[in-house]
């Protein structure tokens, strides 16, 4: 569904952060992008996603080629992204974001099912401002609900763990877990979190901007964390890239 | 322009600034092209001209409940040039809204303004809500002017809030609000402000904190397109014990320029003042993340402001 041919993305003056990158994701798949930080996990991200444009290579959607395809053209042929870290408006309520993710008019009972969730009680935060009164959690959890609410073919996500408590994060899974069987797409998630690496299907290692491996879980993550594989990787680390 | 056209104007007018479709349920007085066009006076709510000068006196009895009041102005063609003094006395405990407003329309060359000056003077523990929208409207080239002023006078233990809106199609506007604040009172203004093309507008809030335990809150939230000016001016004197916060928080697109002017000034101790401002365009990370909705970069801009504005 997802096609990577010999991307790279180079920015003047500064190292490659990606370097001719091959990378086939099925239909389906449930995909953990991890590897250590500045390796490049969130620039690939942005590349899938339109936001960053690779200085080489094609990237192929569904068998078309959206290599010259903006942010919006990809958000409307069904792709999803989540922030790192989410953006915040003053004056935009959560109801807001929620129903302008979900395309259309929703009404306050279904707004406030994607928001519970991701565990808020929605009625306490339906009418919210997605201002800075909300705290780094909250946002990130809104964040997630929104892609939720979309349900797109390619959901993204990058770091969902960052900023959310350890407590909060053991229902995350549980989140990523029934979304993966509710929308019936394929989701890539960039993460740092063991917990995480164990539910995908595939895992891919990106460090200084190359694919060092691409496998099924149970060939990589074991590997990972006997740390065979020469990056410089904790899964516990939980810093920001 | 024959009379049914005015009158078309003079009805959307009134329903941009003020809601009102048909006759209100409440007391109310509208104003068109500087003279009444409709009144009425409720038990509770008296409402008077004035004798010596054009306008009118609101009196809003002591324990009023909930109660409305609207007082619209409305100028329909160009050529008219309004100055009216509106003064509320709200009696002791009075909980009243106020729905004030005003509509310029101008279909030829010559401009036309209104001037309103609204004084309010509330008793001990009235609470008043005032809403004012204004509106310029019309296909003239004469500039559309709305400049109005507001003087509050608050005793013990009253609050005010001022909500004031001015989306669009006024090409000049002066805007002055003035408050003494007593012990135990809480005044808060809100201002919305949006201006295209050549508009400019000018705001200058001015509070003395007078009273023990006082507070006031002065927020502006603003969008300044085109070659639009706008001046945001806030001035509090904080002279007891006393709480005083001042925002400003403006959009700038295309050539928009806005200035912020704080001035706090502690002349108590136990003053706490604060003034924050933030001018500057539209992040681009806003504009980014409602894209990967699936939003165009104009549709992305549109939700942005909406929000902001709301």
């Amino acid at each position: 569904m997802l096609e990577l041919k010999n991307i790279s993305f180079e920015v003047e003056d500064e190292k490659e952060i990606l370097k001719n990158i091959n990378l086939k994701i099925d239909t389906g798949k449930f995909i953990v992008i991890t590897g250590p930080n500045g390796g490049g996990k969130s620039t690939l991200a942005r590349v899938i996603a339109g936001i960053q444009k690779p200085t080489e290579g094609q990237i192929f959607f569904e068998g078309q080629d959206i290599t010259h395809a903006d942010i919006t053209q990809r958000a409307q042929m069904g792709i999803s992204f989540a922030f790192q870290q989410p953006v915040r408006f003053k004056g935009l309520t959560v109801f807001d974001l929620i129903s302008t993710a979900a395309g259309r008019d929703l009404n306050q009972t279904e707004a406030c099912k994607y928001l519970s969730e991701v565990g808020l009680c929605a009625r306490d935060y339906i009418n919210r401002e997605l201002n800075a009164s909300l705290s780094g959690g909250e946002i990130k959890r809104i964040e997630i609900a929104s892609v939720l609410a979309r349900g797109t073919k390619l959901s993204i996500f990058d770091e969902p763990e960052a900023g959310i408590d350890l407590w909060s994060f053991k229902n995350l899974i549980d989140v990523f877990k029934k979304m993966y069987a509710a929308i019936n797409g394929t989701i890539i998630i960039i993460s740092h979190q063991e917990r995480i690496l164990k539910i995908a299907d595939e895992i891919i290692v990106l460090a200084d901007g190359n694919i060092i491996s691409h496998g099924c879980r149970d060939e990589i993550l074991p590997r990972l964390l006997s740390g065979t594989d020469k990056v410089d990787f904790c899964p516990y680390q939980k810093l920001e890239d | 322009m024959d009379q049914q056209t005015q009158e078309q104007i003079a009805k959307t007018l009134l329903k941009d600034v003020s809601d009102i479709d048909g006759v209100p349920q409440a007391a109310y007085n509208i104003r068109e092209n500087s003279t009444c066009a409709g009144r009425m006076s409720t038990e509770t709510i008296k409402i008077e001209s004035k004798t010596d000068k054009s306008g009118i006196d609101i009196i809003v009895a002591p324990g009023t409940v909930q109660d409305k009041v609207y007082i619209p102005a409305l100028v329909t063609c160009s050529g008219v040039h309004d100055l009216v003094y509106n003064d509320f006395y709200i009696g002791e405990n009075a909980d009243v809204t106020i729905i004030a407003g005003c509509g310029v329309n101008t279909d030829g060359c010559d401009g036309s303004e209104h001037n309103g000056i609204h004084r309010f003077f509330l008793k001990p523990g009235a609470k008043v809500l005032y809403i004012e929208k204004h509106i310029g409207m019309g296909d003239g080239s004469g500039k559309r002017v709305i400049n109005p002023e507001t003087y509050v006078e608050m005793e013990e233990g009253s609050t005010m809030e001022m909500d004031t809106t001015q989306i669009k199609g006024v090409d000049s506007t002066k805007r002055t609000c003035t408050g003494i604040v007593g012990p135990d009172c809480t005044l808060i203004v809100k201002e919305k402000i949006m201006t295209h093309g050549q508009q400019s507008a000018e705001t200058s809030f001015k509070v003395d904190l007078n009273g023990e335990n006082s507070s006031c809150t002065l927020s502006s939230r603003s969008v300044a397109r085109g070659h639009s000016h706008q001046r945001f001016l806030s001035e509090i004197n904080g002279n007891a014990k006393c709480a005083g916060h001042s925002e400003c928080d403006a959009i700038i697109m295309d050539h928009g320029v806005v200035s912020a002017i704080p001035r706090i000034t502690a002349n108590h101790l136990d003053a706490a003042l604060i003034h924050e401002a933030a001018i500057g365009k539209i992040a681009g990370d806003q504009i980014i993340k409602l894209r990967t909705f699936g939003l165009t970069e104009k549709e992305a801009e549109s939700k942005i402001i909406d929000g902001f504005m709301r």
